[in-house]
Parts: structure tokens; sequence; C-alpha cells
């Protein structure tokens, strides 16, 4: 009898949880949709070169500061607005867009024919001088991102002395990073310049013979990815409002790990990668907080364990992912088995 | 139309093609012919601006296309089926025949040729949805001349159009071509089937090892002793 009753009170024990998972389910889920903004601008590079352009986390540090002085100039946290907001984005994005041509101009352009490990090398050289000429030019201390939306919450629910909060900035976050996935998908699917990226994706000479201007296109492809990282450059600002040159360096391993996980070279991919990535994360930071109150509760850990600290190691879980999936699936979770043409 | 002269063209430091002349007149249909390796694709990748020759040059209706870039040359008419047919394996049918038509913009033209390419391909037009890369070889091939004619060549590059593909379908490959040139397209060929090759074309150029080494009407290139040892089987 005891037994028996047991059984059904342990599960719903772990409702007294739910909250809490949401919570993290959230906060995966944000960051998880700037990660997947930053993948997508390897994916797509990845595709039209070959190339991993290690530079591009720093690109999306890059957007941050130009969104910061933009939002800076045009006053947002004095006079908030849509249309500040907007342009905010739209300048940072449009700057970025330049940045992106002119390293794919200067830095790549000149090494297409030349063996990958140079071009690899170079796209390090240039990250490099990303992050210390940033550090030269900007300071190094973080800096304050001002306000452009006010913050406050759009949900609150508290159940069982647990809570969850969704503040409207998230809600954005994620609504912004969407519908930019969404626009960057119908630009691919269903334009005219889409499809010659992705034929030169597919077969970069067959592309030319076409009558494809490959250079612009190759370009053009850094402008967009560039754009889009400038987007997660801000949004991650509006979360957490300190930036700094170095800033790109873990989001950026992260989101290319995330384009690997999906496979990288595939755009919905990215997304994939780009979203798990955030969840993993977001769960192995939580892990401490509600992993061992339910272990205690199943009766599988007794009333003194306090489990083990590893939100320390948050962010190595990037890379164990990265090791596992290399090594169960080359291709990646969406990538395509083929093998790559040499 | 087309006029290269003396071109020498190099990958690194292994010279593939040796002073290279050769001249395709308007609404002809002339056959480059040689063995694996003889520098025929070579040839036709200088022709679109794939590969730039280190010496030479490549006159198209006049103008000094050397140095162009090889979208431009597309624009100009200059159009080729690429070897292996190199169609784009993930997009659908319909997305390479439109592909074919990138760099035109006259929207009426683009609809018409496209019916020329399905009447003369109904096979297209039926799979248009699928993706290339479930084609079979054969299709595959017509795709490939159907993506090209889309660009509506002037001058239009062949390279091996009937490789790996069963007699049948290399006679109706042929049948193409000679339909294509009456519709007044000028046909530069490769082929290894010289035979085929030499039977519909008007006059040819035999490649050894980067050379010209023999040219002439296709029907003298058939009687040629050496021709026929070297390229006719007997
Ligand atoms: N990418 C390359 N790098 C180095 N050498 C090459 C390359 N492509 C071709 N070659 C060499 O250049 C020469 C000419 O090659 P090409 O492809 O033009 O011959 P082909 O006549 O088209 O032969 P096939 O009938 O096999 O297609 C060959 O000796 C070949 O090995
Ligand atoms: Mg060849």
């Amino acid at each position: 009898m005891a037994g028996s009753k047991c059984q059904p009170a342990n599960l719903l024990t772990g409702l007294v949880f739910l909250a809490d998972w949401l919570q993290q389910l959230t906060i995966g889920i944000v960051l998880g949709s700037v990660y997947a903004l930053i993948a997508l601008g390897y994916t797509m590079v990845y595709g039209v070169l070959r190339l991993i352009n290690f530079a591009h986390g720093d690109v999306y540090m890059l957007g941050a500061f130009f969104g910061y002085f933009a939002a800076n100039a045009l006053r947002t946290a004095e006079h908030p607005s849509l249309w500040r907001a907007a342009a905010v984005f739209l300048i940072a994005m449009g700057l970025c867009a330049l940045v992106g041509m002119t390293i794919e101009r200067f830095a790549y352009r000149p090494l297409r024919q030349a063996p990958r490990l140079t071009a690899l090398i170079t796209a390090i050289g240039v990250s490099f001088l990303l992050e210390y000429g940033g550090q030269l030019v900007f300071g190094a201390d973080p800096k304050s991102f001002p306000d452009v939306i006010e913050t406050k919450p759009v949900v609150e629910w508290e159940y069982k002395g647990s809570f969850l909060i969704i503040t409207n900035t998230q809600v954005v976050i994620v609504v912004v990073a969407f519908a930019l996935m969404l626009l960057l998908r119908f630009i691919v699917l269903h334009t005219k310049i889409g499809k010659a990226m992705r034929a030169v994706a597919q077969d970069r000479e067959a592309a030319a013979l076409m009558g494809v201007n490959t250079d612009a296109v190759i370009s053009f492809t850094f402008a967009l990815g560039s754009a889009l990282a400038a987007a997660g450059g801000i949004l991650i600002s509006l979360y957490q409002p300190s930036i700094d040159p170095l800033m790109g360096v873990l989001p950026g391993l992260k989101a290319f790990v995330a384009a690997v996980l999906g496979g990288i070279g595939n755009i919905p991919g990215a997304v994939l990668g780009g979203l798990l990535m955030g969840l993993a994360e977001t769960f192995v930071i939580a892990n401490t907080l509600w992993l061992p109150p339910i272990l205690m509760r199943l009766g599988m850990a007794k009333e003194s364990a306090s489990g083990v600290d590893i939100s320390n190691y948050a962010d190595a879980i990037a890379f164990l992912i990265l090791i596992v999936v290399l090594l169960v699936r080359p291709s990646g979770l969406l990538g395509s088995v083929q093998r790559e043409k040499v | 139309m087309l006029e290269i002269s003396r071109l020498d063209v190099y990958y690194g430091v292994i010279r593939a093609l040796h002073s290279v002349s050769l001249h395709v007149g308007k609404g002809e249909i002339v056959t480059l012919i040689g063995a694996n390796g003889a520098g025929k694709s070579t040839t036709l990748r200088t022709v679109s601006g794939l590969l730039r020759p280190l010496a030479g040059e490549i006159l198209f209706e006049g103008e000094d296309i050397t140095d162009m870039p090889p979208h431009r040359r597309v624009a100009l008419g200059i159009v080729q089926v690429p070897e292996g047919r190199r169609v784009f394996p993930q997009m659908s049918v319909g997305e390479n025949l439109d592909l074919g038509a990138y760099a035109r913009k006259d929207k009426a033209g683009i609809k018409q040729d496209l019916e020329r390419v399905f009447s003369l391909f109904p096979i297209l037009a039926e799979r248009r949805k699928q993706a290339a890369g479930t084609l079979s070889g054969g299709q595959q091939q017509m795709l490939a001349i159907g993506r090209a004619l889309m660009a509506r060549p002037r001058l239009l590059l062949m390279d091996e159009p009937s490789l790996g593909l069963a007699p049948l379908i290399v006679k109706d490959i042929f049948h193409v071509i000679a339909e294509i040139r009456k519709q007044g397209v000028t046909v530069l060929l490769v082929e290894q089937n010289a035979h085929m090759a030499l039977s519909i074309a008007d006059r040819g150029y035999v490649l050894e090892t980067g050379r010209v080494t023999l040219s002439g009407p296709a029907k003298e290139l058939m009687a040629n002793e050496e021709v026929k040892k070297a390229y006719l089987g007997g």
C-alpha cells in the first residue's frame, strides 16, 4: 500500500520544478537564438568558400559596439522608441556587412587559390586583429550598453516556491532573431541572389559558367552573415549589457560548434545547432539548482548530497559536444553524408 | 566568331596547352578531339574564363576577351556544358534551368526558351520538381544541355556530352546538337567519341599533349590514316 502510493507522489513532486524548468528553457532559447544567428554566418561562409571564418565572432563583437555607438548617438535610453531601436539595428548591421565584405575582399579573396590552411591561419590572424585592434580603439574595459528598450517582465509565475519570469527583452530577442532567420530563409530560397548562393555552394565553377558573378555572391554572403552576427551582438547586449572587445571569442566558438553540430554548410542545421547549444549550456548551469533536489526526492541521492557544482564548466560543454558529435556523426545532425569534394 | 591564338595554359608548373590556335566560324560545328589528358577540357575552360592563359589571346566576334571574368563571357553568349554535367545536385530541375538564364533579364524570352527546352527534352518537364542529383546520367546530361540553352548561347562549348552514356542516349544527344545548330547556335564540341563527333562536325582539330597536331574539314579528318588509327579504332 505504502509503496504504490509513493510512486505517483514522487512523480508529482518533480513538478515542483516546473517553473524552474520553464525558466531554464526560456534562457536556453534566448541564448540559443543568438548562437543560431552567429552560427548562420559560419555555415553560409563555409558553404560558399569551405572556409571557417574565425573572425566571425569578432564581427559579432563589432556589431555590439556599432550598436552601442548608434544607441548613444540616438539617445535611445532617454527617448526609447521602436524607430530608434530599429535604426540601431540597421546601422550596426549595415556597418558589419561592410566590415564582412572588407575582410573577404582583402584577407580571403587574395587566397582563393591558396591551400586551405593558409586561409584558415589568415582567418585566425584577422580575428586577433579585430580583438586587439578593438581594444586599441574602444579600450579594453567593458562598456555599459545603453537601454534600447525598457526591460519589464511579461510573465511572472510562481509555482510551489519556484519562479518563472519572462521579460519583454527576452521576447524581443527571440522574436527578432527568428524574424531575421525567416528573412534569411526567404532570401536563400526565393530570391535570385539566394539561388546564386546555393549554386555557388554546390559547385562554384558551374555557377560561374551559368553567368553568376561568384565573387559578388561570396561578398554578399559575407555581408549577410555579418549583418546577422551584428544583430546577435546587439540582441545579447540588450540582455547582458556589458560589452568589451573580447566578448566575441566564446560566443563565436560556441556558435562555430553549433554550426558543426547542425552540419556545417547546412542552414537549418545552424539554427538547430544554435538552439541546442543554448539549451545545453543553460541546463548545465541549472544542473546544480534542480538536479540534486530531484535526485534527493526520488531517493537516488541522500539529503546530504550537494551535487557537483559543474556550472563553471558550462563553457566546456560546447567543446565536449563538438568532440562527441565529430566522433559519432562527422557530418553533423543535418549535414549530408556525402564526402566533401577536395 | 571565336578566334584563339597561341594559347599557353599552365596548371602550376605543368604546361597543359602549347601555343594552341583555333577558330570557329559563325554557324559551324567544330570538334576538338584527342586522347585523355590532351588538353581538350583545358581549352574549353580557358575559353570560358575559368582558367587564365599565360600567353595568347582569345577574340570573340573581334573583341578581346582574354581577361574577361567568366560571368561576363556568359553574358556575351559563350556558354559551356561542362565535362561531367555539373548540374546542381540539390536543386530541382526547374531551379537548374532558372540558373541557366541567370544572366538574362528578358522574362518573355526566358519563358519561351523554357518551352523550347521542354519540347527538346520532355522528360525535364516531367521531372521539373525533382532534385537534379536524383536524375539518371542521361537525364542529367539533358539537363546540363537544357540549362546551357536557357542562357541563349551564341557559342555553345560542349565538353564530352556523350561521356558515360548508353549508345541510344548518345544518339539522342547528337541529334539534339544538330538541332541546336539548326537554330543558329555555333558549337565547339569536345569529344573522345571521335567518330560521332566528326560525323556531325564541319571541321575538326586534333589535340595531342597540349598541341594542335592536325586540323581540317571533318570529312578529311575521318579519312586521314593517322586519325583512323588513333581515334577511330582502325
Ligand atoms: N586541375 C589540374 N591540376 C593539374 N593538372 C591538371 C589539372 N587539370 C588537368 N590537368 C592536366 O592537364 C592536362 C590536360 O588536361 P585536360 O583535362 O584538359 O585533358 P582532356 O583532354 O580534357 O582529357 P579528358 O579526355 O580526360 O577529359 C592533363 O595532363 C591533366 O593531367
Ligand atoms: Mg576533359
